[in-house]
């Protein structure tokens, strides 16, 4: 489904990914973990086009399509999700309001019937339930007073409402509590299914106690180093990072 | 990025730039006590308002044009303008079918076909082309109930009691340069009447539209709502394109007797000048409300995206006791507009409370400042305001400013003043678009949620129009 070749990528001068080789078939949830400034969050805004990165080299394909060739809503419309690890307030904008314009967006992207205010109010009704969001949330303006929490909630709820192919999670555990965690992961593996892969970029171990991965990849200086089963995140958790970064290999 | 997106956005053509061919009836450039006799006598005036409008003209003629404001421009050559323009084939219209063709599609263009304003909407419309009321809507419906509402030289005819009776009452021929100029040549405008304990049936609104070259602008509103009525006025303007600058200065007066309120809404849009600054609207503007009785009330909402220049500060003098004044604003300056806008909240009565809530947008060039003026007279005991200005810079090169003056000689008084500037950031349209949501929709979003508290102050139908506005001033061909 996502076939990553030898992508580099830079922001500004400074290249960050060096060459990234990665497949994603359906149905699988792969993880990318590694120690700071190796290059996982740049990795997830280049796939979802951020702004200020430079694809240097290599390519990303999502079924047909080639990512680097269209911009960010049309990757959306193609079905690219990124959760951000800092999602963004938007004030005076509700978020029914926003997921709603968004929705019938990519829909209309994907050739169908855009949905009228009950159908969405019906949908969007179900779809809270499984992020245990309460409806007044819904009402409120776009992450705007939300708590770290509810922010993450909330991207996940827009996950399940736009219905991607391919979700990337951006350190979606950061800054949770434990409880909040059990939600947010609940949400995400009820999105699981044989017609959608994940890209879960985390730091630590513990988010993948609740959402299991098929595959574990280790970023180190720009490049995966090590991959491997779930069972190479508890290996991690025990020896941090350090054994496996190229420079400190080499010493 | 959001710099780019929001530099094509707002490089957005101005939509409504046609113009009809009307036949004019003008009078030749310039102004003297001659040019006004020669405006009452077309208007077929009493002597007392021939002699009203020569008072203000002297002196006027002893006033320095205002320099105080955060704007720039070349000096206004007075005698250059033409004081009096009136489409020819005028006479009194009893249907739809009587209005000249031309002028209908007009209207039809602007969206407002008088017909289907009739029978879908309920909205009366005074349409005011030029200076003379084309046409003028539902009367009979509103005579029903008592309720006045004609142009201006109608009411100087049929009801010349009431405008002498209120006629610069609340902003005087003295008042400021514009405020004198306008009530030395105002040609026409609105008059509304609402009497004791009636609650005006419908929305009354105006559309003005400029359409004579080199034509200034000089309406003259009076609202006055009787004791326990209730009134909700609309007034919405879109202009032609026009290389010369335009003067327009209007004067608005609203009283408010015990009990009463006045609702009044603006949408401006007058041609802005083009991208480079050439052109464009002068809109020098005294508006002005008196809450004259107790419990009385006046609520100004104004969406101002159009003209090259504003000047305009819809007032309150809260005179009753428990009275209330309002003030909602959005002003938007693109290009190289330049807003300067605010309002002026004047407590004299006991427990009188005030709101200000002021959302400026700058893009382009554009320079927007808002201007504010709350004074607590002595004696008002128990006032309260509520003011909050927040700014939206959409460029590198626009500008926001904020002067606001509180002036408070009772100590009893509870005053709070909130500001806030800025900018629509590339994560905000980032987070959008990897939604699925266009850099146009993304921006147009954001504006509008920015503007929310102004918008939810608007009748149903303009909150639309208004946000409709909003997002064709900063719409463009984004990639």
């Amino acid at each position: 489904m996502l076939e990553i070749k030898n992508l580099q990528a830079s922001v500004g001068d400074k290249p960050i990914l060096k060459g990234i080789t990665l497949s994603i078939k359906k149905g699988e949830v792969h993880a990318i973990m590694g120690p700071n400034g190796s290059g996982k969050s740049t990795l997830a805004n280049v796939l979802a086009g951020r702004e200020g990165y430079t694809v240097t080299g290599g390519e990303a394909h999502l079924d047909s399509k080639n990512l680097f060739d269209l911009t960010p809503e049309q990757r959306a419309g193609e079905g690219v999700f990124l959760a951000f690890q800092y999602p963004v307030e938007i004030p005076g904008v509700t978020n029914n309001y926003f997921m709603k314009s968004a929705l019938n967006a990519v829909r209309k992207y994907r050739g169908q019937p855009e949905l009228d205010a009950m159908d969405f109010l019906k949908l969007i009704k179900e779809k809270a339930k499984t992020v245990e969001m309460p409806e007044p949330m819904l009402s409120r303006f776009v992450n705007d007073g939300f708590s770290g929490g509810e922010k993450k909630r909330n991207e996940i709820l827009q996950m399940a409402v736009l219905e991607p192919k391919l979700c990337i999670l951006d350190e979606t555990d950061s800054g949770l509590d434990i409880d909040a965690l059990q939600i947010v992961s609940k949400g995400i593996n009820a999105l699981r299914s044989p017609e959608r892969g994940f890209i879960v970029v985390t730091h630590y171990q513990r988010l993948l106690n609740y959402v299991k991965p098929d595959y574990v990849h280790v970023l180190s200086g720009g490049r995966i180093v090590k991959s491997g089963g779930k069972e190479l995140a508890l290996e991690l958790e025990q020896k941090g990072y350090s054994w496996l970064e190229p420079a400190k290999a080499a010493v | 990025m959001a710099n780019e997106a929001i530099k094509e956005i707002a490089g957005q053509d101005y939509k409504w730039g046609f113009n009809s061919v009307i036949e004019s009836d003008v009078v030749p450039a310039g102004l003297n006590e001659d040019v006004i006799r020669m405006i009452s006598a077309k208007k077929v005036e009493p002597e007392w308002l021939l002699e009203w409008r020569l008072k203000a003209y002297r002196h006027w003629l002893t006033m320095k044009e205002p320099h105080w404001a955060n704007i720039h421009y070349a000096p206004i050559d007075y005698q250059a303008i033409r004081y009096y323009a009136a489409p020819k084939k005028k006479t009194s219209i009893k249907s739809m079918d009587e209005v000249d063709p031309e002028i209908r599609a007009t209207f039809e263009k602007l969206g407002i076909s008088l017909q289907e304003q009739e029978r879908l909407s309920g909205i009366a419309v005074d349409a005011v082309l030029d200076s003379v009321s084309v046409a003028t809507t539902f009367k009979d419906k509103l005579k029903e109930v008592g309720v006045i509402f004609c142009s201006f030289s109608e009411a100087v005819r049929e009801h010349p009691e009431l405008i002498r009776q209120y006629l610069g009452t609340v902003v005087p021929q003295k008042d400021n340069f514009y405020a004198a100029l306008n009530s030395a040549v105002f040609t026409d405008g609105s008059f509304c009447y609402i009497p004791k304990g009636v609650r005006c049936p419908m929305e009354l609104s105006t559309y003005f539209r400029i359409n004579a070259s080199e034509t200034g602008q000089f309406e003259r509103t009076l609202i006055v709502a009787e004791e326990g009525a209730y009134v909700s006025y609309l007034e919405g303007c879109t202009a032609p394109m026009r290389d010369e600058n335009q003067l327009h200065a209007a004067v608005v007066e609203l009283v408010a007797l015990d009990n009463a309120q006045i609702k009044y809404s603006t949408i401006q849009n007058w041609y802005p000048g083009d991208k480079n600054g050439k052109g464009g609207i002068y809109n020098f503007v005294t508006k002005r409300g008196l809450c004259k009785g107790v419990n009385s009330k006046i609520s100004w909402t104004q969406v101002e995206t159009g003209s090259s220049i504003t000047w305009k500060y819809p007032s309150c003098i809260l005179k009753g006791d428990n009275s209330v004044g309002e003030f909602y604003s959005v002003a938007l300056a693109n290009n190289y507009q330049q807003a300067d806008t605010g309002t002026k909240m004047i407590h004299v009565g006991k427990n009188t409370k005030s709101t200000i809530v002021s959302k400026g947008i700058s893009a382009g060039h554009g320079q927007n400042s808002y201007r504010g003026m709350v004074k607590i007279l002595q004696g008002a005991t128990g006032a309260r305001n509520y003011s909050q200005c927040d700014s939206l810079l959409m460029s590198e090169t626009c500008g926001a400013h904020t002067f606001p003056n509180i002036e408070v000689n009772d100590t009893s008084a509870q005053m709070e003043h909130e500001a806030t500037t800025s900018k629509i950031s590339d994560d905000q349209l980032f987070y959008c678009k990897s939604r699925g949501l266009s850099a146009e929709d993304a921006v147009s979003m954001i504006v509008n949620g920015f503007c929310k508290q102004v918008f939810k102050e608007l009748p149903m139908e303009f909150a639309v129009e208004a946000q409709k506005l909003l997002s064709v001033s900063l719409e463009g061909a984004v990639g």
